[in-house]
């Protein structure tokens, strides 16, 4: 009976996958055929619109649980994290190549975009963007490699990758920690632009060490859905001191910001009645709640609670680039910007695929350790009668 | 920028005749009827514009900076500041980013919405003309002299000369003088600047500034970083090494 249920849910979420791809495909033709103007409300006055504010700005920050948690690893040596290292490698590199297929549509022309190799300008934020999306779409592919190669039982293959990890590591480690902060940088050139609750010579800072946040808050997310999905055992305790470190980064991140507004002498802009402070405490509201919430013990003990905080963060962390993309250019751009249905619809059916990529690597692949390796029929009809509001 | 070609347009003297747009669009091959004429926006298919403002004048183009964003910003260098004052733009190299059109401070560049293959369109101060020595197309052909073409120290020169002669005339300022550093394009106004849309709380330094005091950092971030990492990975290892040592102790002993 509860077994009969789940598969009509799980055929609900291929109907759902199927309509978001087809609408995506719709939308593409018209990107391809009718090009920008017809595909998005984007004008001379409004020239980045959400595929740069949430496809390149959000992805590449959701992918930021990649580079932490190998730096945990690898380089600080704590073992424990072990397990979530491959899934957060995984959607790491799944977001990368997903942040370069929102290039595709959002590039005006998108076969030169390999452009910036040969054609070179230091001085470009961009430029740098470019090349750290190019060298760590790169060394995330091969730190996902020997998933692959265990996999196909390559073991020479796996030797030498293991020769090369570490340096591979701290190569990932700065490109995205100069990659993250850079985003940020991308804004240092519209002072008069963007509006003074988020302008501030700061943002790569903040741009970087929200990424740390979202990564973790990522890392929640995914072990929560894997195990569910899979059937697989959550690391509780692993997932709580996750939670913990959730916590003081959030703390750090927004005493920063607090800081910051307050030495600009920019706190009297919240009095101001308008769509930007409203916005503006949304997005702190959505990082300050789990952060207080992460602090209680009970909360960090229940699965649901680190889930339900992991959530507000991803949240908190989408609302803050979409304010400085979008909610914060508008005033200075003397102009309002709403995305059109097709701009959505691609952004929705390349969360999808992302989605849909990720469930069929971890089926595949050994991404989770051992367990998602051993034969998985059983596990997954255990789950399968596990009833929804666990 | 010493020795460089500029633009002077005093809003004075322009009778609002719009023979710039109309030599403007003839010089970039564009169209030119009506309908554009009573456009008031820069955009893909009009790079100059005369806008009104109750029976007052006034010009809108690329300032052709003197440190442009535009440069400074753009991933691929599409854009060029030339020696001799305009700043070009090669459309072979250009993605399609976009981001020159956030960055500008004058919300110049424009965009081919519509088309497939689109580029950037803006102003480029007829780098080809100005390069075989001749003036722009806009100022050839201003009957009133309210565009003038020439050595920027020289018309910067003039136009301080004609708001000392006739204070009572003009707002106290050269619009471009020192803005983002200064620009190839010098406005004069009897109104205040910002009835025409152009920003009064510009910076004087040129923005490329803003980004390069990050940028010229990441070789450093990138070196040290490396030793930092490293040096932790050490760090944190040395327990392994020595139980792989005390290991090898034990082996040898039994």
């Amino acid at each position: 009976m509860n077994l009969s249920l789940s598969q009509t849910r799980f055929s609900l979420w291929q109907w759902i996958f199927g309509l978001l791809v087809l609408l995506g495909l719709y939308a593409t033709a018209v990107r391809v055929f009718q090009g920008l103007g017809g595909a998005t409300h984007l004008t001379d006055r409004f020239p980045w619109g959400l595929w740069i504010g949430f496809d390149v700005l959000c992805g590449v920050g959701l992918a930021a649980g990649g580079f932490t948690l190998a730096a945990f690893v690898h380089i600080f040596n704590i073992e424990r994290y072990k397990p979530i290292l491959r899934p957060a490698i995984l959607t790491a590199f799944l977001g990368y190549l997903l942040v370069i297929v929102g290039l595709l549509f959002d590039l005006g022309r998108p076969y030169r975009i390999w452009h910036p190799l040969l054609m070179w300008n230091p001085r470009s934020v961009m430029f740098e963007v470019a090349w750290c999306v190019m060298l760590y779409t790169a060394v995330l592919a091969l730190e996902f490699a020997p998933t692959f190669f265990e996999r196909l039982g390559w073991r020479v293959a796996l030797r030498w990758m293991r020769v090369v990890s570490i340096p591979l590591v701290i190569a990932g480690v700065i490109l995205s920690t100069l990659h993250q902060s850079s985003l940020g940088s991308l804004y240092l050139i519209v002072p008069n632009k963007l509006y003074p609750l988020w302008y501030t010579p700061l943002l790569p800072l903040f741009f970087f060490v929200s990424a740390l946040c979202v990564g973790f808050a990522m890392t929640i997310f995914e072990s929560w859905h894997s195990s569910r999905a899979f059937g697989r055992q959550l690391e509780l305790p692993l997932l709580a001191s996750m939670g913990r470190v959730l916590a003081v980064l959030l703390a750090v991140y927004l005493t920063m910001r607090f800081l910051d507004l307050l030495h600009r002498g920019a706190l009297p802009l919240l009095r101001e009645p308008r769509t930007e402070t409203y916005l503006f405490f949304l997005e702190i509201a959505l990082m300050l709640v789990p952060m207080f919430l992460l602090f209680t013990q009970q909360i960090r003990r229940s699965a649901g609670g680190l889930y339900a905080c992991g959530v507000m963060a991803i949240l908190g962390f989408v609302t803050n680039r979409l304010n400085v993309s979008v909610t914060g250019m508008e005033r200075g751009s003397g102009t309002s910007y709403v995305p059109k249905w097709t701009e959505i619809a691609v952004t929705l059916a390349i969360i999808a695929i992302g989605f849909a990529i990720f469930r069929l690597a971890v089926k595949h692949l050994p991404v989770f350790p051992a367990e998602a390796a051993a034969p998985a029929g059983e596990t997954r009809r255990t789950l399968a009668a596990v009833p929804a509001n666990d | 920028m010493p020795m460089s070609k500029a633009l002077l347009y005093d809003a004075t003297l322009c009778i609002g005749c719009k023979l710039c747009e109309q030599a403007c669009a003839e010089r970039n091959h564009l169209p030119y009827n009506d309908t554009v004429a009573a456009e008031e926006k820069l955009s893909a298919h009009k790079l100059t514009t005369i806008r009104t403002r109750e029976g007052k004048f006034m010009r809108r183009l690329c300032m052709n900076c003197g440190d442009p964003t535009c440069a400074s910003v753009c991933p691929v260098g599409a854009f060029r500041k030339t020696a001799a004052g305009p700043v070009t733009y090669d459309s072979s190299r250009c993605i399609g980013c976009r981001y020159c059109m956030l960055a500008c401070p004058f919300q110049v560049p424009a965009y081919e919405w519509n088309k497939r293959l689109p580029i950037v369109k803006k102003c480029d101060m007829c780098a080809d003309r100005v390069a075989a020595g001749r003036q722009t197309a806009c100022a050839e052909i201003c009957p009133t002299g309210a565009t003038i073409f020439g050595e920027r120290d020289q018309l910067l020169a003039k136009a301080e000369k004609r708001i000392r002669e006739k204070p009572e005339q003009y707002v106290n300022h050269i619009f471009g003088a020192t803005e983002v550093g200064g620009t190839a394009v010098l406005l004069l106004s009897s109104v205040p600047f910002e009835q025409f849309g152009y920003r009064a709380d510009l910076p004087h330094e040129p923005l490329p500034m803003l980004t390069w005091r990050v940028l010229s950092h990441v070789p450093d971030i990138a070196v040290l970083g490396s030793v930092l990492l490293g040096g932790i990975w050490w760090i944190t290892h040395r327990r392994e090494e020595v139980a792989a040592a005390e290991r090898g102790e034990k082996a040898r002993n039994s």
